[in-house]
């Protein structure tokens, strides 16, 4: 019995850590908007200045 | 005419490394595309570091260097794009961040941690106990259970203990002092069975109970915080600021928090006046519907007063402030709509009465259970434990779910009747109503004036109309100009103030405007008002032709006649107070065919003869929208208004419904009714748990396992019989077709 020892504090720790994460994105404000971002990944206004290798492979299907 | 400067320093606020920061409410904002364009258009503005959306409060944070620009490029970019924002009173809006919701939150996250890791520890003592557990091992076990839960209790039960303090204190009981005592008790408990090195101990009960309690805490938070922002993004664009004068005579528009008794403000033709006071240049008419229900215009003039909430409609106007002096109109309808609330506080929620009833029942059964082992001679130390663990395993878990779990269903359910709630127990009060009174003015009617379908212009006639009505800001002519669709705005119109608009088209001339300006004759403008009682009349004249009128007024909402209809065969009783005069209230009853009704009443008498039938045991809703309507709102037993009425009134509503129609007041009062059914069931099935558990309880058979068991059992029947619900309103409501 002595791994208790061992593996009880590993699994305080791991759920500690997730606690610790969970609470770090509650204040960096992750949860003031739960609609936006999952729209913003949709977005591809981003991709002009480096389009060049999508637009070279369009060049050569037509 | 241009508008006056603003004055940016009131809605700008520093950000710690020194950048300008400004909150706006956005409207027009309806997907992603939106926000898509409106973060990308403000990048590109020179100085602007950072502007994100919420698309979920429809709010947009900018912060921007302040050396490098202002706020006006910003707010006439979105203008430019198609969006009407308007800047955030930093003064209103006190707290930038939902400071209760994230306390909540917090509180759930660490008694989520808490419960997942006594709980793996509990189980291996219970699988423990059914072998071959050492002592030594339990204990440590029990030990490092005590660790975890004993923080978690601290922190995450204060939100109980806080709200219990407070009932004890005013000598009321409530949901959370049940709580209170079932968690400290069985926390208590366990410490002693701790350090009694004893077979069981109850932590995970203590740190599950506080789990499953929070989650229904934090979903009843979210439901409010909804309509919360939205309440407040539409306080925001309805701009409530003013044109202050400035002492060199020019005009900055400042927020109203801002002006002080004595101010000088500048309200132009089509303006809403946005503060009390007494009028020291200028005279116009002012539309009072919006504050009175009257929907006739009333001429001032120098020295009258006027009344926030006002819309002045030809002329400019320069206004004393002297909103801080009693008497004023909005002062006596605050004073009336807080004697109204006081009553309304009176209602106990439905959860508190099962308390009310429950909380004594319980105690009453562990103290016997205590008393009755001691006389049957066992020890007091084991009676005290089996005591206890009645008070664990009826530890209102489910009772403390079974409300908000239905609640937050049937608050979805209402959204999509484009229902917003400002109070979760509206649903139960809801539930009980049987008799309706409605407002007239903005409330059955739309809130905007709009041109009556009959007239007799031809299509080119009334383009023409539109088009000379683009010249003029009075209301009326507005409504036409809407209606029209007109565009182009004729270059040499003139307007006469109070009068019309005239101008020459193709060398033929054209006037619009009062039925005298174009010499409509008293008889042909009284036969009119016959036909039309609720109708205001604008005169069109081509040439020297006879000239026509034109019908406009606050007509019904959409499906008005439909849904009170409806309301009458479902066997409500339908009355209208309203405070318009008597033509027009008796007009509008006689279209939707309502029997009772009242017109010319003040705000005291609104509340008296709700009074009264709540007196004669009615349970009376209140509909309406004006700032006449606020106090009895909140009189009535529970209130809807629509969302274009004074803040005053939704602030005192329990309910706002979006949109024009007026059928969401029907599915509120369906959903309601299926929503109370479901909440009883709840109710019902907790006092079964109860009935089946206490017995064991009492016996002393009711080990930790059995405990958690429980309570986690009933808490998952609750929550599901509330999903329920979904099913139940899905057969009668339709999904809203708009996303």
């Amino acid at each position: 019995m002595e791994v208790l020892i061992y593996l009880i504090p590993i699994a305080l720790f791991l759920g500690g850590a997730g606690l610790v994460a969970f609470l770090w994105s509650l204040r960096s404000g992750q949860y003031d908007d739960m609609e936006g971002p999952k729209w913003r990944i949709l977005d591809d206004g981003d991709l002009q200045e480096n389009s060049a290798p999508v637009e070279a492979a369009k060049r050569k299907v037509s | 005419m241009s508008a006056p400067e603003r004055d940016w320093a009131a809605f700008v606020t520093n950000t710690d490394d020194g950048k300008a920061h400004m909150d706006l409410a956005v409207d027009g904002i309806t997907c992603a595309a939106c926000m898509y364009e409106i973060e990308r258009g403000l990048q590109k503005l020179d100085g602007v570091e950072k502007a994100r959306v919420n698309l979920s409060s429809h709010r947009l944070s900018v912060d921007w260097d302040g050396e490098k620009t202002n706020p006006s490029p910003i707010v006439d970019l979105l203008q430019r794009l198609g969006y009407k924002a308007y800047p955030f009173d930093p003064a209103q809006v006190k707290s930038r961040g939902d400071a209760v919701g994230k306390e909540i939150l917090r509180a759930l996250a660490i008694s989520g941690f808490a419960a997942m890791n006594i709980m793996l520890l509990s189980i291996s003592i219970w699988s423990g106990n059914a072998s071959d557990i050492d002592p030594e091992t339990r204990s440590f076990f029990h030990w490092i259970s005590a660790l975890i839960a004993l923080p978690t209790v601290v922190y995450s039960g204060r939100i109980f203990f806080r709200s219990a303090y407070m009932a004890v204190k005013t000598g009321r009981l409530n949901m959370d002092v049940p709580i209170t005592i079932g968690v400290l008790l069985a926390t208590g408990l366990s410490m002693w069975q701790t350090v009694q090195e004893a077979e069981h101990a109850y932590f995970d009960s203590a740190v599950m109970l506080l789990f499953f309690l929070l989650v229904g805490r934090y979903c009843d938070h979210l439901m409010r915080r909804k309509t919360r922002s939205f309440a407040e993004n539409l306080a925001t664009l309805k701009a409530e600021s003013a044109a202050k004068i400035q002492e060199d005579g020019s005009a900055l528009d400042v927020p109203l928090s801002k002006l002080s008794v004595g101010d000088r403000v500048l309200v132009r033709a089509g303006e809403r006046i946005s503060v009390d006071g007494k009028i020291s240049t200028g005279t116009s008419e002012v539309d009072q519907s919006l504050v009175t229900g009257e929907t006739l215009l009333q001429p001032v003039g120098e020295g009258d007063l006027v009344y926030a909430g006002t819309m002045n409609t030809y002329g400019v106007l320069e206004i004393e402030v002297t909103a801080a002096a009693k008497g004023t109109l909005l002062d006596e309808v605050n004073r009336l709509l807080e004697t109204a609330m006081e009553g309304r506080s009176k209602y106990v929620h439905i959860a508190d009465r099962a308390s009310q009833l429950y909380a004594p029942v319980v105690h009453a059964a562990a103290l016997l259970t205590l008393v009755g082992w001691i006389m049957l001679g066992m020890a007091w130390q084991p009676a005290l434990v089996i005591a206890i663990s009645v008070l664990i395993i009826t530890c209102p878990c489910a009772l403390g779910l079974a409300i908000p779990a239905v609640q937050v269903v049937a608050s979805g359910l209402f959204f999509n009747e484009r229902v917003l709630l400002n109070a979760g127990d509206a649903i139960e009060r809801l539930a009980t109503v049987d008799t309706i009174v409605f407002d007239k003015t903005g409330t059955l009617t739309l809130p905007e004036t709009s041109l009556s379908e009959k007239h007799d212009l031809s299509a080119d006639q009334l383009e023409l109309a539109g088009r000379l009505a683009l010249s003029s800001s009075h209301p009326l002519s507005q409504a036409i100009a809407r209606a029209t669709g007109a565009q182009q705005a004729l270059l040499d119109a003139k307007e006469s103030a109070g009068k019309g608009v005239e101008a020459i088209i193709d060398g033929v001339p054209a006037k619009l405007g009062s039925p005298a300006f174009c010499g409509v004759s008293d008889e042909q403008l009284e036969q009119a008002k016959i036909l039309q009682p609720d109708a205001s009349f604008v005169a069109f004249q081509s040439g020297d032709k006879a000239a026509q009128l034109l019908p406009v007024g606050q007509f019904m909402r959409e499906g008005a006649t439909d849904t009170i209809q409806k309301l009458k065969t479902a066997g409500f009783t339908i009355e209208i107070f309203s405070g318009d005069h008597k033509g027009a209230v008796e007009h509008a009853a006689r279209v939707l065919g309502v029997e009772t009704w009242q017109a010319a009443m003040k705000p005291q008498d609104k509340i008296d003869h709700i009074e009264e039938l709540k007196a004669q045991g009615k349970k009376v809703l209140m509909v309406g929208d004006g700032l006449n309507d606020a106090p009895s709102l909140a009189a009535a037993n529970v209130s809807i208004s629509p969302v274009s009425a004074v803040h005053v009134s939704q602030a005192a509503a329990d309910a706002v419904f979006l949109g024009d129609s007026l059928a969401p007041v029907m599915s509120a009062l369906t959903i309601s009714k299926k929503a109370r059914w479901v909440m009883n069931q709840n109710l019902a099935i907790s006092v079964v748990y109860n009935m089946i558990a206490v017995p064991f309880a009492v016996l002393g058979f009711v080990t930790p396992l059995v405990a958690a068991l429980a309570m986690s059992g009933s808490s998952i029947i609750v929550t599901l019989n509330a999903v329920r619900l979904r099913m139940l309103a899905g057969s009668s409501t339709q999904p809203n077709s708009e996303a």
